[in-house]
């Protein structure tokens, strides 16, 4: 399945984030003075090496969202008649997700997923993980990195099946709570988004890890030791140092995470299959569910489209709150 | 991920930069969810390509094709069969099948079909016509009309060729029943008889599974057909759709009493617990343990069942025809005709894009020829479609269960013929997933049931009954 690298996304910002650049500064010509012709040649010498990597942005990433757009106005199925010649029928597909009640309930499940496994779960896990092990003993910062980055780095449908049998009811967690007496529960039938909530904390935070700890290490200890100086204990420094000037990679962090939550699939479809019933039933496994398994490939790409929207509201929302100001 | 130190002189350009980096993440992430991942290889005329399930404890079909290649690759030189088994629970061997067949180069040549897949597989134009090829086959005739019935599309074109059928009734396994002291041989006469020797089980032998009846969408159509229609068609007038009128029925109460029975079945623990019987594997589990090892009393099961454990199968059991006893299923309140079952079966059928459409028809041809029909139809515990099969003193013979399921035959039901009915399918086991996990009662879930038709079949195609 999809696995959202970190490196090809930096790669691409460098190169988008240029190119946008340059045409930036052409579109405000108006306000600021300067020669205009000289401008517009190396507007053109810049964007030109950058073409190859347009094209295939264009053709890898613009075009399947095309096709996904477009595949959710349509009665596309994956048999009967439809499948053949499919035809284009508006809105139908979305006013038949919004009157269908499993569909609220999957967006709540989905935020609910959202919130507590990404932004709360592998965010303070790894932003508590990097300030503790900043001033912890090195051989005590290689093992738990080691425990941490070997959850991350495991393939995911691997880490899916080790977390189901950590959670299956004769799994690990139970036989070790019965080593106290304690009879476990039914996870993943009883508390089923807990239990994929859990796993994906434990899948994701090595992530969040290394680029706060990366972060971190970028604070000025100058600033650190100042404040000191005026009395300001380790919360305080917190608070009023290291998280302002971290502030960047918390948003990018954030976004990233988020991004990568929101179409888990593997870990959940191999944990619990989005039940009992529709109990764990995210968007991307709505969307698998009803464009594979119910055969409605017009009606999946919808939801599918969906959370394209949803995650684009999420980038708009997070780059809006976590603005830089001006120094 | 660190960009740069705050202060900066051109912010401006950053923030676009970090928004684009926010779109370009979140289309990456979309659009590698989207693409999917594609299979290679094309086949050439002379490689005929024959795509089938092979799945837990069904291998016999496995067995069968290979030695079919065997005998058809001699007799035709130069032509290569390639069998590629998929090895995936129905529900996802049918979209499986799909995806290869929506691409020329992947397409199969010869498909293993399920009967009612045929109308909407063959509507989306995944299926050759066959009635030229059947013209000149002398064995066609020897084919029951009904059969070749499951195999017609809805222009009435022949698109596949049976390769048997099946009833379906309750097995029980008679050393529990005489553990729990229920009677030998049983013969339930309303459904309130089976939920009871259910209870009798539970109260006198903890441990083992009272009842078996195949519930939930990880089972896909199997829970349509072995569990849910085997209650709703033996209601009074039971029925998912009127023949008659073309219309789809909705809003009936044999519908919600058949989802009751799963309710008392699953909420009452009659059942296996709910997550054993969400399992993809409960139809292995049941038939290659479960039963095998006196751990479940009653299964409301097909008639195929016994074939993984003659010595042919994955699951060699002799003591099997000893152990195990069959009863059909009643109809709710014992009423007329008493008995209830239902029937379908499998088809060989011949991808529309093959480019060696004659010599694919042939290796069908080869594979249910008498011979071939016959040893499938013993290995597989299939009851026979071709006369001359049925009244072979050896497959009579070969399994003690086959006279007893035949003699369904008068009394079953066969599942709607619509393009539609497999999407209406996947509702009924969304309605019973609800059911049996406590989310919905019967009745919000047949309310469910009755929004989801309508969406799909639209509200003319409806009766109220």
């Amino acid at each position: 399945m999809s696995t959202l690298a970190p490196t090809p996304v930096g790669k691409n910002d460098d190169s988008a984030g240029t190119r946008r650049a340059g045409s930036g500064d052409g579109s405000s010509r108006g306000s600021r003075p300067g020669s205009g012709r000289a401008r517009r040649l190396r507007t053109v010498g810049r964007t030109l090496p950058l073409v190859p990597s347009m094209v295939l942005l264009a053709l890898f990433l613009l075009g399947p969202i095309i096709s996904s757009f477009y595949g959710s106005f349509t009665n596309s199925s994956l048999t009967g008649a439809t499948a053949q010649s499919s035809q284009f029928i508006g809105f139908s597909n979305y006013t038949k997700l919004f009157a269908d009640p499993d569909f609220p309930k999957s967006v709540v499940l989905t935020l609910v997923f959202l919130f507590t496994s990404a932004v709360i779960g592998q965010n303070l896990v790894g932003l508590g993980l990097a300030l503790l092990m900043r001033s912890a003993h090195k051989t005590v910062r290689a093992i738990v990195g080691t425990f941490v980055v070997a959850a991350w780095v495991l393939p995911e449908i691997v880490a899916a099946f080790a977390a189901y049998a950590f959670f299956n009811q004769t799994g690990t967690l139970n036989t070790m709570l019965a080593w106290f007496g304690i009879h476990g529960a039914n996870w993943l039938y009883t508390f089923p988004l807990l239990s994929v909530i859990l796993a994906n904390i434990w899948r994701g935070t090595a992530f969040s890890m290394l680029v706060y700890a990366a972060a971190v290490q970028e604070v000025p200890p100058e600033i650190t030791e100042s404040a000191e100086v005026d009395g300001a204990g380790g919360f305080k420094r917190l608070i009023y140092i290291t998280l302002p000037v971290i502030r960047r990679s918390i948003s990018t962090n954030l976004m990233l995470t988020t991004l990568q939550t929101l179409s888990v699939f593997t870990l959940i479809f191999v944990m619990t299959g989005g039940g009992p019933g529709t109990n764990s039933s995210t968007l991307p496994i709505l969307a698998y569910q009803e464009a594979f398994k119910f055969s409605q490939l017009g009606f999946g790409t919808a939801i599918a489209t969906i959370m394209l929207l949803v995650g684009a509201i999420f980038s708009i929302v997070y780059i809006r709150a976590l603005k830089p100001e001006v120094d | 991920m660190k960009r740069s130190s705050i202060t900066s002189p051109s912010h401006s350009r950053r923030r676009l930069a970090t928004r684009v980096l926010g779109i370009t993440a979140g289309v990456m992430a979309t659009a590698l969810m989207a693409t999917g991942c594609s299979g290679a290889g094309g086949s050439s005329s002379n490689t005929i390509k024959v795509a089938y399930e092979k799945f837990g404890n069904f291998t016999q079909l496995d067995d069968h094709l290979k030695a079919v290649k065997k005998t058809f690759e001699k007799a035709n030189p130069g032509i290569t069969i390639k069998l590629e088994p998929i090895a995936a629970q129905n529900d996802d061997y049918y979209t499986k099948l799909a995806l290869m067949e929506r691409a020329p180069a992947t397409a199969p040549d010869v498909i293993y079909e399920d009967t009612f897949k045929v109308k909407a597989d063959a509507a989306a134009g995944y299926l050759l016509p066959l009635d030229s090829y059947t013209k000149k086959w002398a064995d066609w005739s020897k084919f029951y009309d009904n059969a070749k019935e499951a195999g017609v599309g809805i222009d009435g074109k022949t698109y596949g060729i049976p390769m048997g059928t099946d009833t379906r009734a309750l097995w029980y396994n008679k050393d529990l029943f005489a553990k729990a002291g229920l009677p030998v041989p049983w013969q339930p006469k309303t459904w309130d008889d089976v939920l009871a020797a259910a209870k009798t089980v539970k109260s006198k032998l903890p441990g083992v599974v009272p009842l078996n009846v195949y519930s939930g969408k990880p089972q896909g159509e199997g829970s349509t057909m072995q569990g849910f229609e085997m209650l709703l068609y033996g209601t009074p007038k039971g029925t998912l759709y009127d023949a008659s009128s073309k219309k789809w029925v909705s809003g009936s109460k044999n519908f919600t009493d058949s989802l009751g029975f799963i309710k008392d079945v699953y909420q009452g623990n009659l059942g296996p617990t709910p997550e054993q019987a969400l399992d993809t594997n409960a139809a292995t589990v049941v038939t290659g343990d479960w039963l095998p090892k006196s751990k479940l009393a009653i299964d409301l099961d097909g008639s195929w069942v016994s074939g993984s454990w003659l010595s042919t199968g994955s699951n060699p059991w002799p003591q099997w025809s000893k152990v195990m006893g069959v009863a059909a299923m009643p109809t709710q309140d014992g009423q007329a005709p008493g008995v209830n079952s239902m029937s379908g079966g499998w088809t060989l059928a011949v991808g529309s894009k093959t480019k060696n459409p004659q010599k694919a028809f042939d290796f069908i041809a080869q594979a249910l020829n008498k011979k071939g029909s016959q040893s499938y139809d013993i290995a597989a515990s299939q009851i026979a479609v071709r006369s001359d099969v049925a009244t072979d003193p050896a497959y009579v013979n070969s399994n003690p269960t086959s006279k007893f399921f035949s003699s369904l035959v008068k009394d079953t039901h066969f599942r709607p013929a619509t393009t539609d009915y497999s999407q209406i399918s996947n509702q009924i086991t969304v309605a019973m997933e609800s059911v049996m996990t406590g989310q919905q009662s019967p009745k919000e879930a047949a309310a469910a049931y009755d929004t989801a038709l309508a969406g799909i079949v639209g509200a003319k195609s409806i009766t109220k009954k």
